[in-house]
């Protein structure tokens, strides 16, 4: 890449450069740093500046209960989701890529819920899970609240997890699908050749090719439900009932913008970070070196 | 391949036609919800077959929340913040393939890292810098001793402040504060032969010339495909836009605007739930981004595999 043919202009290279570079530094390295700072000192209640208190926060942060208990929602939530909606992306785009007549139609079809917002989706599932009116009214009617996402802390978790997984179902679909077609005809041909059925071919041939797109879709998954899961905890159970589903994002917007304590908030912000940090660097390191079978 | 599989076939077929289900169930009852009057809607079982109000519903709904002006400023901001990105990453990724300065790479490194953490994790000091976005440089000049300078030359105290709350800027420019796209500009850079480079630039052409006459025209897919999910991805922000925007009569969005259409018990003052006019809202607001996936799925489709590699 260093050899090859450039243009001279060195200003121009840097004034091209200047715009994102200002961008990147206003508004990602200098909150990055400032919840690096908040993180180790405390505001004072009426002015005059903060001070430095170490890991004092974090140490509030690791000793409160409810930390870690939104803590444990976030995996419950991030394992239910991740497993709800690439398991049935992976049956989907396994079907899918036998190319059997009507596949461009289903292809086309199983990809737009990725479109819908994710609040919009959480509106939606609220109404369809809505006791008096969605799909378990009737049920209600017979047996009053058999089913009450407002009252009971896992129905209100089955329902995000299902308002969640649902947009995620396509936008794994599309990568399954993508990573399937990239496997070679030839190696398919060449089992059933040898005699193998379609679903032994899935099992000894697809499903170990796919083992890259698996785990970085994995890694995909598990981040993006710790970090984009606000809107829909925020439209459809706001944490409750009785914080039976605060998940860590929301519990910082919460602590932070409801509760003003922006120390407590930018520790877990912290926290938050070096988790999603983490993910990513498995990612770039362990997932797409070892994991390749080309 | 042909091979006789007649009952896989089917079995084929039911499973994909199940995952449409999944994938269009949970919509057609949405719809459904939007033609029912409220009474009709709050008497169960759930109805699968629909009814014939959805124009009174989606006015009222449209009413509601205001939606005319929602929509608009969703429209501007989607428009203004894909438009931003392709700019600022086109640029951007011309210049780390095609120049050489110092710290190139370093400057390449410290883009690339944004997209290790999105911006919901740095919320809360994001927001702090949103109320003021020049306090960086503020900073910067404190630390420099230039604003004491200023303040001993001219006996005013230098405070710079740009308030980005309430206004576009803010709900623009921090979303388009990210390296999505940049990487997809240089990967397709980088495939470009030297040859062309050495050509052009035989030919006399500068820089910026070689960027509008080649770079932009060879890149038009990458650029359709980046317009789309960009427009997708800030149209369906909702965290942000509710911290920017307290003056929702002016810059609310139209995604921020569905928690208001959610019959609660304050809304509704404890009588029954309007659940229909809420969907019809969903419905409306939904709709924007579903018609750009529509028209251009090939662009969506690529341009989601090619920004998270």
């Amino acid at each position: 890449m260093e050899n090859r043919a450039h243009f001279r202009t060195l200003w121009l290279g840097v004034a091209l450069i200047l715009p994102q570079l200002l961008l990147v530094l206003t508004f990602f390295y200098w909150p990055t740093g400032a919840a690096l700072f908040w993180a180790f000192t405390l505001e004072q209640p009426w002015g005059g500046g903060s001070q430095w208190v170490g890991l004092d926060n974090f140490a509030n942060v690791f000793s409160d209960p409810f930390y870690w208990a939104s803590v444990g929602r976030s995996l419950v939530f991030a394992l239910g989701a991740a497993s709800l909606a690439m398991g049935i992306a992976l049956v989907l785009a396994l079907f899918c890529d036998r190319q059997l007549r009507g596949y461009a139609y289903y292809r086309t079809a199983l990809v737009w819920p990725f479109a819908v917002a994710a609040p919009a989706a959480a509106v939606a599932f609220r109404y369809v899970f809505a006791p008096e009116a969605g799909v378990f009214s009737a049920l209600n009617q017979i047996y009053p609240n058999i089913w009450n996402p407002a009252t009971n802390g896992t129905h209100a978790m089955i329902m995000i997890i299902v308002a969640y997984g649902w947009k995620y179902i396509a936008y794994n679909f599309i990568f399954f699908l993508a990573g399937l077609q990239s496997i070679p005809r030839a190696l398919i041909e060449a089992g059933a050749m040898d005699g193998a059925g379609v679903l032994r071919r899935m099992r000894d041939i697809q499903l170990p090719l796919l083992a890259p797109t698996f785990f970085f879709l994995l890694v995909i998954n598990l981040t993006d439900s710790f970090v984009d899961s606000f809107g829909i905890v925020d439209i459809t159970t706001e944490g409750g009932p009785s914080k039976a589903t605060e998940l860590m994002v929301y519990k910082i917007y919460f602590d932070g913008f409801k509760g003003l304590d922006y120390s407590g908030a930018a520790a877990q912000s912290i926290v938050l970070m070096l988790l999603v940090m983490g993910l990513t660097f498995v990612q770039f390191r362990y997932v797409e070196r070892k994991v390749h079978y080309k | 391949m042909i091979e006789r599989t007649p009952f896989l076939n089917i079995a084929t077929h039911a499973i994909l036609v199940g995952g449409l289900l999944i994938a269009f169930l949970p919509m057609w009852l949405v719809f459904v919800a939007a033609t029912l009057t409220i009474e009709q809607i709050n008497s169960p079982p759930i109805s699968l077959i629909p009814g014939g109000e959805l124009f009174t519903n989606l006015s009222a709904a449209w009413n509601r929340a205001d939606l005319g002006t929602r929509l608009l400023n969703s429209l501007f901001v989607a428009v203004a913040v894909a438009a931003g990105k392709i700019t600022i990453a086109s640029l951007t990724a011309f210049a780390i393939v095609f120049f050489r300065f110092p710290g190139r790479m370093v400057v390449f490194w410290m883009i690339f890292v944004t997209l290790m953490l999105p911006l919901e994790v740095r919320i809360v000091p994001t927001y702090a810098v949103a109320a003021n976005a020049l306090a960086p440089l503020q900073a910067l000049l404190d630390v420099l001793g230039i604003a004491w300078l200023w303040q001993a030359a001219t006996g005013v105290k230098l405070a710079l402040e740009w308030n980005l709350l309430n206004s576009y800027t803010g709900l623009i420019l921090p979303l388009v504060a990210t390296a999505t796209g940049t990487f997809l500009f240089r990967q397709f850079f980088m495939t470009i032969p030297a040859e062309i480079v050495e050509a052009a630039r035989m030919d006399g052409a500068r820089p910026l010339r070689f960027l509008r006459d080649m770079l932009i025209p060879l890149s038009k897919t990458n650029i359709a495909a980046l317009f789309t999910i960009m427009f997708i991805y800030a149209w369906n922000q909702y965290l942000w836009p509710i911290l920017v925007t307290t003056d929702r009569v002016n810059y609310g969005t139209a995604v921020m605007e569905l928690k208001r259409l959610i019959p609660t018990a304050a809304t509704t003052g404890g009588g029954t739930p309007d659940w229909n006019v809420a969907m019809a809202g969903c419905l409306i607001v939904m709709l924007p981004p579903l018609v750009v996936v529509a028209l251009m799925q090939r662009y969506f489709v690529r341009g989601l595999i090619g920004a998270d590699k």
